[in-house]
């Protein structure tokens, strides 16, 4: 080792005896953590304990259940651009993280959980709530590891920040025995990680790919850019606009890039995918270079693949090296931190614009706004639409507040109408489609910005997956504004039975509880629209209230999201009915 | 592009679960692991995985950069045949009449190779190292003769063009030496503690 490492790590304290557990929340006020979610239970006591005399530094929002803990840990990571963290007992307590790690892995979501553990000379008994969660969550984790010896932890918990946090981000689980939480142990401070051996965040960016897709896009005619939550996560948002404001090329997000670029802003085209809007995907087809930022090439956006861009020269920056060429065959791959990349390209790139280019988006988006968007926006019939709904939201509160939506038809629409003015407003189950993630996302998002108002719109279907989260909005008085669009339906897979499996609606018709009167007994005031002329009264009434407020909205029963790629059709097939 | 046979190298920390971990990549795609062989490399600290698959060459290469990725993998590497020198070790176990008796087997384990590990009076096991096909023509061969027990090990392999990467291992371990295991100690002190 070297000397300088030994002097730094003396510098900072003096050894003073402590416990596992409080080295871990030692390691959680070094790390910057405020906020908690989590819930108790045997194997995980210690830990609680030694909460006790922390509370004044360490929030702890107690949820009605783990996968709510988790998702609001990861509502609190996406609108606070921090690390979330969660707690949870062993056995059935760790299992029921499963979801919102996949969710979160899938999802480029920082986490750092801690389950508790039996003790170290039980691990394999088949002890009262052991279950092995080390194994069981490897694939849903960035990083894992077990510790069974207490002086280990300092260590292995700056391992878990830092692993969480850089490169591409991702949830990390560290399972504690409650051996290992009670032992004292000789403390010498808290030394944050910085570098791991084996473990390449990011690169060192290669100028010359940087020179190649310069070169391909200062040749371009009809350039266009699509960009995921990479710009989003890099924190690259000004990069990202200087980007193509100078290159003046034309740029659609992926749900999950939405709210890096402003609603408004002239080179905004709109939504990438299945159910997104009619220009970005016909002209992908189109376009003679497609520069994908931060994205993936999930399914969802590309449809079929070998009808995906087949005409384009492809530039895709990542930071994740296995992104490149996973799907989509890049032309030239520039691998690194897009907030380092994007800067040197805008550097290389010729001040432009193209208006005939442009203007074609237009085109289509006039077509699609008369088809499509007018109808849904402002519909002739008495029957309200999700998309008048989100149109009322978007006028009264401007485009300002965090929109966190769940799974299905109302996230389509949402993600489709809602206006943004800023980033990390929009907050969605993205890759692993996670119903009942909403609602417990809100609160986390909410915890993460305290000073923005933070809506949830959940579908009848996804409410109730997750609905003892109520139980967390009423004592952790939390502000969140709950939209329910009730479809008396699971709204999507009827729009797909309807679709292609001619109308037999399986399994589909969900009935729901009175909301109002369940919002009541959680001490939250709510109340329920079905005629036009109380909508927007009511949305006004929701957000002014103080505190949690519960609207619910009867919407048409069988109304449809367009556009939509049909599955195993290329994007360019994309039918507007 | 037909499949074919990949070796990958993964050279990795020497982690608790990496092996899980990096199993999981194939058993995810469905993918079945012909061989499998972890050991130490020339590197100290520094942990070698052998991997034998069947794929197209797409999907090899996609799976060691998803290997690679994994946080405690240093450097995943993916090769045909023709790129590396390998060997698998088998183990055969015949009875020791029959070769005394038969002037014929005494002849067949000599032309391939095979050496005699044990002698007792009741078996003989003989070892031969060499490619899958090999091993295997010797069992065909044994098997009239009452071959007892047999058994190979994992592909272990060198690549050819490796020069460069061994020696910044070298630096990389000697820069910055690997962190110790630490494994559960208290698995066999069950008596000793008190549990609720």
């Amino acid at each position: 080792m070297a000397t300088t490492d030994i002097s730094a790590a003396t510098e900072t304290t003096a050894t003073k005896t402590i416990s596992g557990s409080q080295a871990v929340l030692e390691a959680f006020i070094a790390e910057g953590v405020d906020t908690i979610f989590g819930y108790p239970g045997g194997a995980i006591m210690p830990i609680y304990d030694a909460l006790y005399d922390y509370h004044d530094q360490l929030k702890h929002i107690l949820v009605r259940h783990e996968q709510g803990g988790i998702h609001a840990g990861q509502g609190y990571a996406r609108s606070s651009g921090k690390c979330g963290v969660v707690f949870a007992t062993s056995g059935p307590g760790a299992t029921n993280l499963v979801t919102g790690l996949a969710d979160a892995m899938i999802d480029s979501t920082p986490l750092v959980c801690i389950t508790g553990q039996v003790y170290a000379h039980l691990l394999g008994t088949d002890a009262f709530q052991e279950i092995d969660v080390i194994n069981i969550t490897t694939p849903v984790t960035k990083w894992n590891y077990q510790v069974t010896d207490a002086t280990e932890l300092p260590a292995v918990l700056a391992k878990a920040f830092y692993i969480a946090k850089t490169g591409r981000p991702g949830p990390v689980l560290i399972d504690i025995t409650k051996n290992a939480q009670l032992q004292q142990f000789e403390y010498a401070g808290y030394t944050p990680c910085k570098h791991i051996r084996s473990y390449r965040p990011k690169p060192i960016v290669r100028k010359e790919y940087i020179e190649d897709a310069a070169a391909i896009i200062n040749q371009a005619e009809k350039p266009f850019v699509i960009f995921g939550q990479g710009v989003i996560l890099g924190k690259a948002e000004k990069e990202f606009k200087a980007f193509i404001e100078k290159a003046g090329i034309p740029a659609a997000w992926t749900i999950m890039g939405l709210s890096a670029l402003p609603t408004d802003h002239p080179l905004n085209m709109g939504m990438l995918g299945m159910h997104g809007n009619y220009g970005p995907n016909v002209l992908t087809n189109d376009c003679d270079v497609l520069i994908a930022i931060g994205m993936r090439f999930d399914d969802r956006v590309t449809g079929r693949l070998d009808k995906y861009a087949k005409q384009a020269k492809v530039i895709h920056l990542d930071i994740d090296p296995s992104e490149i060429d996973k799907n989509v065959k890049a032309t030239v791959g520039v691998w690194g931190d897009c907030k380092e990349t994007l800067p040197m390209l805008t550097k290389l790139v010729e001040s432009k614009v193209y208006p005939q280019w442009v203007s074609k988006f237009k085109s289509y988006q006039e077509e699609e706004l008369k088809e499509v968007i007018h109808e849904e926006l402002n519909p002739s019939t008495n029957i309200l639409t999700m998309g008048e709904v989100i149109r009322n939201l978007n006028e009264l509160t401007g485009g300002d507040a965090i929109i966190v939506t769940d799974v299905g038809q109302h996230q389509m629409v949402a993600c489709r109408y809602a206006k943004f003015n800023q980033s990390k407003s929009n907050i969605t189950s993205g890759g692993l489609g996670t119903m009942g993630f909403a609602l417990p996302a809100a609160i986390g998002a909410k915890f993460g910005a305290p000073d923005r108002t933070v809506v949830a719109i959940i579908g009848d279907g996804g409410v109730q997956m997750t609905i003892q989260e109520l139980g967390t909005i009423m004592q952790s008085e939390v502000d969140v504004k709950i939209l329910i669009l009730n479809n008396e339906f699971l709204g999507m897979v009827r729009q797909w039975q309807q679709l292609f499996h001619d109308k037999r609606y399986s399994f589909v018709d969900i009935a729901s509880p009175d909301y109002i009167a369940l919002a009541k007994a959680y001490k939250i005031e709510g109340q329920k629209v079905i005629e036009r002329s109380d909508l927007r009264g009511a949305i006004d009434t929701m957000l002014n209230h103080k505190g949690s407020y519960l609207l619910e909205v009867m919407v048409g029963k069988e109304n449809n999201v367009f556009p939509m790629v049909p599955q195993g059709c290329s994007v360019s097939e994309i039918r507007l009915k | 592009m037909n499949k074919q046979e990949f070796t990958i190298t993964v050279y990795t920390e020497n982690h608790i679960g990496l092996l899980v971990r990096i199993a999981t990549m194939f058993s995810r795609r469905k993918i079945n692991i012909e061989s499998l062989n972890t050991s130490p490399s020339e590197a100290e600290g520094i942990h070698r995985f052998t991997i034998v698959i069947n794929e197209f060459e797409e999907v090899v290469r996609k799976l060691a950069r998803q290997i690679e990725k994994q946080v405690e993998v240093l450097k995943a590497y993916y090769n045909t045949n023709d790129e590396i020198i390998w060997q698998e070790l088998a183990l055969y176990k015949v009875s020791t009449d029959e070769i005394a008796e038969k002037a014929q087997v005494e002849r067949l384990l000599r032309e391939h190779g095979a050496r005699a590990v044990v002698i007792r009076k009741d078996y003989t096991i003989f070892e031969t190292s060499g490619h899958r096909e090999e091993t295997d023509n010797l069992v065909a061969v044994l098997a009239p003769f009452g071959l007892i027990e047999f058994v190979r090990s994992a592909r272990v392999a060198i690549i050819k063009a490796s020069h460069g990467f061994h020696e910044k291992l070298k630096e990389f371990e000697e820069a910055q030496p690997g962190e110790e295991q630490i494994e559960n100690e208290f698995l066999d002190k069950q008596d000793e503690i008190f549990t609720m």
